[in-house]
Order: C-alpha cells, then structure tokens, then sequence
C-alpha cells in the first residue's frame, strides 16, 4: 500500500515540474499570523486542535511576513489599517496568496461608512473570498481546500 | 439632586454664571467657554473632581446657535459624584481654551474632539488627529459630514459597480 507499489523496483517516478511545485507549494502554506476582529477568534478556532489545521500543513502561522505564504484577512479593514495592510502584504515574498474572510473584508458587510474600506481587494489582490459573519472553522477550511484546488492548477508560466 | 452637590452647585453658580438642570438625578452646569479653565481648576482643587472621565461633542447642526455643546464629565471619585459640564460653541471657526494644564489625560481626548468634530483647542500642545489617518480631510462625526463612503452593490447594480470599483491589480 502506498508509494512503494508506485517504485516497483526502479527508485524512480515520473510526473510533471508543475505538479510537483503546486504540490509543494500547497502543502506547507503557512499563513500570516494577522487577525484584525472577530474572524480572528474563529482563525484561532481552525488553528487549534479541535478543527486542526495542521492536517493541511498550516500548523505555523507566521508572525514575519516575510517567512508567510498566505494572508488571511480575518476581519473589517479601516482605512487607516489599509496602508499597513498594503505593506505586509508587499512585505510577503512571492508566491503569495490571500484569502479575504468574512463578509467585512470580502465586501464591506454591515459597515458602509467613512472608516471601514469596503472590500479589501481594493488594496490587496484577493484569491478566495469566504463568505459568513463570522465564518466558522469548517468554511475557513473549505476556503482554504478552494485555494489548494486553484493553486493545484496553477501554470508556473502563469506567474512568472 | 444629591445634597453633597450644593456645594458645587453653589459655587459654580457664584463665580462662572452657571446654569444648572438636572435629568433623573444628573446634573449638568452649562458655563460660558471663557470660564471653562478656571471651573476646571475650582472643580479639581477646591471640590476635589479629581478624574476627568469623558470629553465629548454634540452636534446640533443645522441649528447654529449655537452650534456645538463640548461636554466635560468630572467625577469625584472620594465623593462618589459625577457632574457634566457643558459649553456652548459657535459653528463658525469653532475654538476653545484647552484644559490640558488641569487634566493631563486632555490631551488625547481634545485629540479626539478635534480630530472628530473640529474644534480647536487653543494652547494645546500638540494637537493633531489621533483617530483618522494624518491627511484625512473634514471631521467625521459632524451633521453636515457625508454619511456613506460607497454605494451598496445588489444584485440589479452589480455590474455597473463593478466596472468602476477601484480593484487593487498586484
């Protein structure tokens, strides 16, 4: 059972470059630990052990952007958060992915005023959008398995 | 009123031409702006309001006459009192003096005035805002402010906010 059958006795096994990066790419994406109100508490939630996302190679959230593959925006932006968040965000080395979590940072939610920016992909380029207020860990998770699934069908020539 | 008011009450009436009214138990002085320093001085020293709680505004826009009330919460925290000060602005050039001299902790909160309201406090030491980014231009919490930053996207004008939304490329 497993990836010995696949060796047979050569010690060898053939697949594309791209698989191969995506795969690596997807299983060890660790996060930016980056929370800004209450779909933090829930980020938190996916984090610890009841939800567990170390299954998916997350366990680390990186508190340097520079070490985090994957931002995610846990929370309404305020304008003058925005411009930090631009900077964390160009501190971020490539790939870099972000996911805007829940209904402030995906489009504004209940907030339509002078102070909250509505929708965070006026600042940032988003991937996956969750939708929820907040999102429990299972549609954080779901979100995330999206993003594995999109970056899985990546074209390295793509990004470049 | 609380008897351990009158002492305060009389005093603010005497010196400042205070005028007093009470709601449920609250009393409230309205002083002219001129006196606001020296009553904030009476208070702390002679009536032992040690603790400047609060500093607000009120907005009466489109009424102009006055315009603004500053509000001054004082609690004396020895006496278990609590006693609002109000001053009436102008809407015009809006200012007054600061009491950050008296009250330390003034200093963030006529930040926080200016900052939403825009009155200036003059003598302030370094008055800037403290809630909105640096070049942020007018004052949020007035009546006149515009009220909504974007229009809502629903179902039958999606695409047309879509077109001019500001999406950020890379």
């Amino acid at each position: 059972m497993g990836v010995e059958q696949k060796l047979a006795n050569m010690g060898a096994v053939t697949t594309t470059l791209e698989t191969v990066v995506n795969w690596s790419r997807t299983r060890a994406m660790w996060p930016l630990l980056f929370g800004l109100a209450c779909c933090a508490i829930e980020m938190m939630a996916a984090e610890g052990a009841h939800y567990d996302m170390s299954r998916f190679g997350m366990e680390l959230m990186r508190p340097s952007p520079r070490q985090s593959d994957l931002m995610i925006v846990a929370g309404r932006v305020s304008r003058k958060m925005a411009p930090v968040l631009r900077r964390l965000y160009d501190q971020m080395p490539e790939p870099k992915w972000v996911i805007a979590m829940g209904d402030c940072a995906s489009c504004g939610g209940v907030f339509n005023n002078y102070a909250v920016v509505a929708g965070v992909d006026e600042i940032v380029p988003v991937d996956i959008y969750i939708a929820g207020c907040p999102p429990r860990p299972e549609a954080l998770i779901h979100g995330i398995m999206t993003l594995y699934d999109k970056v899985n069908h990546e074209k390295i020539k793509d990004r470049a | 009123m609380q008897p351990e008011f009158e002492p305060t009450i009389q005093a603010l009436k005497k010196e400042f031409n205070a005028q007093i009214s009470e709601f449920r138990g609250d009393v409230s002085a309205i002083i002219p702006a001129e006196n606001i320093v020296s009553a904030a001085k009476m208070l702390r020293d002679e009536f032992d309001f040690s603790l400047l709680s609060t500093m607000t505004a009120v907005d009466h826009w489109p009424e102009e006459k006055p315009r603004f009330d500053m509000l001054y919460q004082f609690t004396s925290v020895s006496k278990v009192l609590s006693l609002s000060v109000l001053v009436q602005v102008p809407g015009i050039n809006p200012s007054l003096p600061t009491i950050t001299g008296i009250f330390k902790n003034a200093i963030w909160r006529e930040r926080e005035v200016w900052d939403m309201f825009g009155i200036k406090f003059e003598g302030h030491p370094d008055l800037r805002r403290i809630l909105m980014p640096a070049d942020w231009e007018g004052h949020p919490l007035r009546k006149d402010y515009p009220l909504g930053y974007e229009e809502p996207q629903f179902t039958f004008n999606f695409e047309e906010i879509d077109l001019r939304k500001p999406y950020a490329k890379e």
